[in-house]
């Protein structure tokens, strides 16, 4: 059961990935990002993190993705324009990606020769009980600092995006 | 029914490949995409791809740590979205374009 869920929701991820890079119209790839952050989400599920997995549904496929849609909509932008680059890129950056790629599961395999599987429910230290406990006593200071950089942020915002009162 | 040559218990290894898949999306959209906005979904695919293997780590070494971390990069990760498309729509208010090759003014 473990791994046709992991199969089925990493086969999603990766093919709306893929769907990400090739479609040319940014709704197309909105709508695929959302796709990769729901089976994600789905995933830290099946690694203990309910408390992550929950987040991730909220912040990153709720407030961000929504952020993203209504600015595509504003802008109300077509699909891009294919260029001579783009063609040149393709020829040399898949191989180079692919090597890339090769390069990296090259050293996750050395490294991690004989590690466990991964069975859902043996770690359920990822509960909202234990992460609040680590955040505000030993992750405090951090946590406090996020809370300024979100603050300027905010401010930052604004101040980018409001029209000019003369 | 014949029986899945499918392992009960899924490698640690199959999520960090998945991560690095996903890592290596992000990365070619970030480099083939034109328009702005595509190009920064592409850095948001590579943040999630990153919180993946974060969260995978923090299962094999049984610490909440990681879990704290990928929390923190999901909260930089919303405070850089308000910023980034608040700067899109002052540069699409100034251009009137979202390609990435068109803004180039501080080349020459």
């Amino acid at each position: 059961m473990d791994a046709i869920l992991f199969l089925l929701f990493a086969a999603i991820a990766v093919v709306c990935g893929i769907n990400l890079v090739v479609q040319t119209h940014p709704i197309s790839s909105a709508l695929s990002l959302i796709g990769v952050m729901g089976s994600l989400a789905v995933l830290y599920l099946l690694l203990g993190g309910e408390f992550i997995a929950a987040a991730q549904l909220i912040v990153y496929a709720g407030a961000i993705m929504v952020l993203f849609v209504f600015t595509i909509m504003l802008l109300n932008s077509g699909a891009e324009k294919k260029t001579l680059k783009t063609t040149k890129a393709r020829w040399f950056g898949l191989p180079l990606l692919a090597g890339f790629l090769g390069v990296i599961a090259f050293i996750i395999q050395g490294a991690l020769p004989k590690a466990e599987g991964v069975k859902f429910g043996a770690f359920t230290g990822g509960t909202a009980q234990q992460i609040g406990w680590k955040v505000f006593t030993q992750y405090l200071l951090p946590f406090e600092i996020t809370s300024v950089l979100i603050l300027i942020a905010i401010l930052g915002a604004i101040v980018l995006a409001r029209k000019e009162i003369d | 029914m014949p029986e899945l040559p499918l392992p009960t218990s899924v490698p640690l290894s199959w999520y960090l490949l998945l991560s690095a898949i996903l890592f290596a999306l992000g990365i070619a959209g970030f480099l083939y995409r034109r328009n702005i906005i595509t190009v920064f979904m592409s850095i948001e695919l590579m943040l999630n791809a990153v919180n993946l293997s974060f969260v995978t780590f923090s299962y094999k070494l049984k610490q909440v740590d990681g879990h704290i971390f990928s929390f923190f990069v999901m909260v930089v990760a919303a405070a850089e979205a308000a910023v980034g498309l608040a700067i899109i729509l002052t540069v699409f208010k100034n251009r009137r374009t979202l390609e990435v090759d068109e803004i180039d003014s501080m080349k020459y």
